[in-house]
């Protein structure tokens, strides 16, 4: 079993079901001969063909909509928006339809489909290439937003996505693609939804993440180790439904969170997740909960972005302060 | 150098003229009388059916409806072109397709008044419901025809869309991927010159809808939307033509829409009274039966009694809307997703506890 990046496991994850379900078609732009801008999709046109990974015209809201149609008829598409920052076209589509479609028809008629996107910052791309706006479909019903941040997780969690008979945003963090490798057993196995992942079990702080800030986390809570404060790390993984038991439990066991995330703190994520505890768990808590996140800022053209990006020192500092 | 590298034009049919002369060749399906008195009745049967509807609104028995008044043809000839295994991809003025393609009367008044059961289409259908925002509909029908296509089944996509929603993004992209990739879907645009209160002239300044389709490299055609021969003949040849695998076709029906664009409008405030005297002579129905008597085929006993058995359907859907079960509360968390999610559970119990409290 070789080891692979997260990127190879999205390739491998989408090839797993393209060969064993015949209603998986992956489109998008340029990802059929070209493989897609990060090679997400490298080899599976050339393996499964043109009619199951083709390339489409550039237009996002079209590739929502087709989407949307497609799966009406029981394929099971699988669609890339090249990056985050291009999806705001397709929001109609997103929001209004495949988000709706099994409601407004009382189930007769739902929406097998994913709708991958590499998200954040820190690659060095150009303006509108490094966006995490994952509140905006958290905020959503009838959405599911997922978000791995390791080649196990990627592939577990977009098998169990392509499988689900309900829209999955499923959001990649291009910043760790190449990051780490990992081997990963091409089984098909997928990983449930819905759950959150302990990566690391500690006494005196819950530290809460996603995607790429995962590994900052990780890193702070290594450093924190050392400096006697024992961190447990979770690794939200499904932004929703959110999977607040494990954070509860943990937070019971800690009494104290600090929640990390890369998009902009006003109406993040890590509000819902913290007024989540407040409402729940608020007698267990010995320190109010933190929020280390983007800034309320646009996200800043790429000298300033490792600025932007919550940063070890930054997730450090905020432990601290609630250690008293 | 300059030299004409494109050239293109646009046909325009019309069969029976205003006064429901003919003006052009008998198409093949009428030769068969039952098809014209068929075609006759569906008409017939929408326009009383939306009287009713507007009745229903009026008196505070439904919520906002948007009526089909005066373009009753082009919807009868899509219903009716179509074969069952296709499917129809309405906007929301579309009555008369969906009544041939099994939607139940009933379910239209559910609709619009405030009950989602009113998409769920007990026909079993895999027809889409009605679309509300602009154009966006115009994506799904080249998605589903791209389903057909790719099990290469012989089955056809139609949308309907109004001449505003052809402003939208969503409508240029779908006639361009539908051109692209040679979807079997049909484009038909119920133009009746009002996007609520902005006239044609306001959203184009191409001299016809159906052009458009040249800039997505198919066939665009423009018909008399109000004479329901004409109508019929040429979205039944698009249909066959996509189904064949020859590619997409752009179909402008031109009408005039002869009510408020919803319940919710005043279209005296904008729609000059001569413009709608003079559209309310053209209207599909009245014409029709003129050439329906012409042929000998048509008189006022078959008129009495078929609008005694139309009324008295449109009365029984009625009844049926008003007498139909409550939803439960419940329902309103039940669709949202195949299995109902833990944090529903929560919100659903405060819903039904709030909901018993009244």
């Amino acid at each position: 079993m070789a080891d692979i990046t997260l990127l190879e496991a999205v390739t491998q994850a989408l090839a797993y079901e393209l060969e064993q379900d015949k209603d998986v078609v992956v489109f998008g732009e340029d990802v059929g001969k070209n493989g897609g801008v990060f090679r997400a999709t490298e080899g599976l046109q050339a393996r499964f063909g043109a009619t199951r990974v083709f390339d489409s015209p550039l237009a996002e809201s079209m590739i929502a909509g087709l989407a949307v149609g497609m799966s009406l008829q029981g394929l099971k598409p699988v669609a890339e928006f090249q990056f985050m920052g291009f999806i705001y076209p397709a929001m109609n589509q997103i929001v209004t339809h495949a988000a709706r479609m099994r409601n407004r028809t009382r189930g007769r008629l739902h929406c097998p489909l994913v709708f991958r996107a590499p998200f954040g910052g820190g690659i060095r791309a150009p303006e509108h290439h490094s966006e995490s706006t994952e509140a905006l479909f958290a905020h959503i019903p009838g959405l599911q937003v997922v978000i791995p941040s390791s080649p196990k997780r990627a592939y577990g969690l977009l098998l169990a996505a392509i499988r689900n008979p309900d829209p999955v945003i499923f959001l990649e963090p291009k910043r760790i693609y190449r990051l780490v490798k990992q081997p990963v057993e091409d089984n098909g196995e997928a990983l449930p939804l819905g759950k959150c992942f302990t990566l690391h079990q500690g006494e005196d702080v819950t530290l809460v993440s996603w995607g790429a800030s995962i590994y900052e986390t990780l890193l702070a809570a290594k450093e924190l180790e050392s400096e006697g404060v024992s961190c447990e790390v979770i690794d939200v993984a499904t932004i929703k439904p959110l999977d607040i038991d494990t954070i509860l439990t943990s937070v019971e066991k800690t009494g104290r969170c600090v929640i990390v995330h890369e998009g902009a703190k006003t109406c993040g994520v890590g509000a819902e997740i913290s007024a989540m505890i407040m409402e729940n768990a608020m007698a267990d808590l010995m320190a109010p909960v933190q929020r280390v996140t983007g800034y309320d800022t646009v996200m800043p053209y790429f000298q300033l972005e490792k600025h932007y990006i919550p940063s070890v020192h930054r997730i450090k500092t905020s432990v601290l302060s609630i250690m008293e | 150098m300059s030299k004409v590298v494109a050239h293109f034009e646009i046909l325009y049919t019309q069969l029976l003229n205003s006064e429901g002369e003919l003006c052009g060749p008998l198409p093949k399906f009428a030769d068969d009388q039952a098809t014209l008195i068929e075609l006759y009745r569906q008409m017939v049967r929408v326009r009383l059916f939306d009287k009713k509807a507007i009745a229903l609104q009026r008196t505070g028995k439904m919520g906002t409806y948007a009526p089909i008044n005066g373009q009753e043809a082009i919807s009868t000839a899509i219903g009716h072109a179509m074969l069952p295994e296709d499917v129809f991809i309405p906007y929301y003025r579309d009555y008369a397709a969906q009544f041939q393609r099994g939607v139940k009367m009933s379910e239209i008044l559910s609709y619009w008044g405030g009950d989602e059961r009113g998409s769920q289409y007990a026909c079993n259908s895999e027809d889409l419901p009605i679309c509300v925002p602009i154009a966006s509909q115009c994506l799904h029908a080249a998605g589903v025809a791209f389903a057909f296509k790719h099990r290469q089944q012989a089955r056809v996509a139609v949308v309907c869309i109004g001449d505003g929603g052809t402003s939208e993004g969503d409508f240029y992209e779908a006639i361009n991927v539908a051109g692209v990739w040679k979807l079997p879907v049909v484009f038909v645009v119920n133009n009746n010159r009002w996007a609520i209160s902005v006239n044609l002239d306001q959203q184009t300044a191409a001299k016809t809808i159906a052009q458009k389709a040249i800039a997505a490299g198919f066939e665009g055609r423009q018909v008399d939307g109000n004479d329901i021969l004409a109508t019929r003949q040429i979205i039944g040849e698009a249909i066959e033509k996509a189904r064949r695998g020859e590619g997409p076709t752009l179909i402008e029906a031109l009408t005039y829409r002869l009510s408020d664009h919803t319940t919710a409008d005043d279209a005296t405030r904008y729609q000059p009274k001569e413009e709608v005297t003079d559209a309310s002579s053209k209207e599909p129905i009245r014409r029709f039966r003129h050439f329906l008597h012409q042929q000998q085929i048509w008189d006022e006993t078959k008129e009495k009694k078929l609008l005694e058995s139309c009324t008295e359907e449109v009365q029984q859907a009625v009844d049926e809307y008003l007498n139909k079960t409550p939803q439960p509360i419940t329902s309103i968390f039940d669709y949202h997703y195949a299995e109902l999610p833990d944090y529903f559970i929560e919100q659903r119990a405060i819903a039904v506890e709030e909901f018993n409290h009244g």
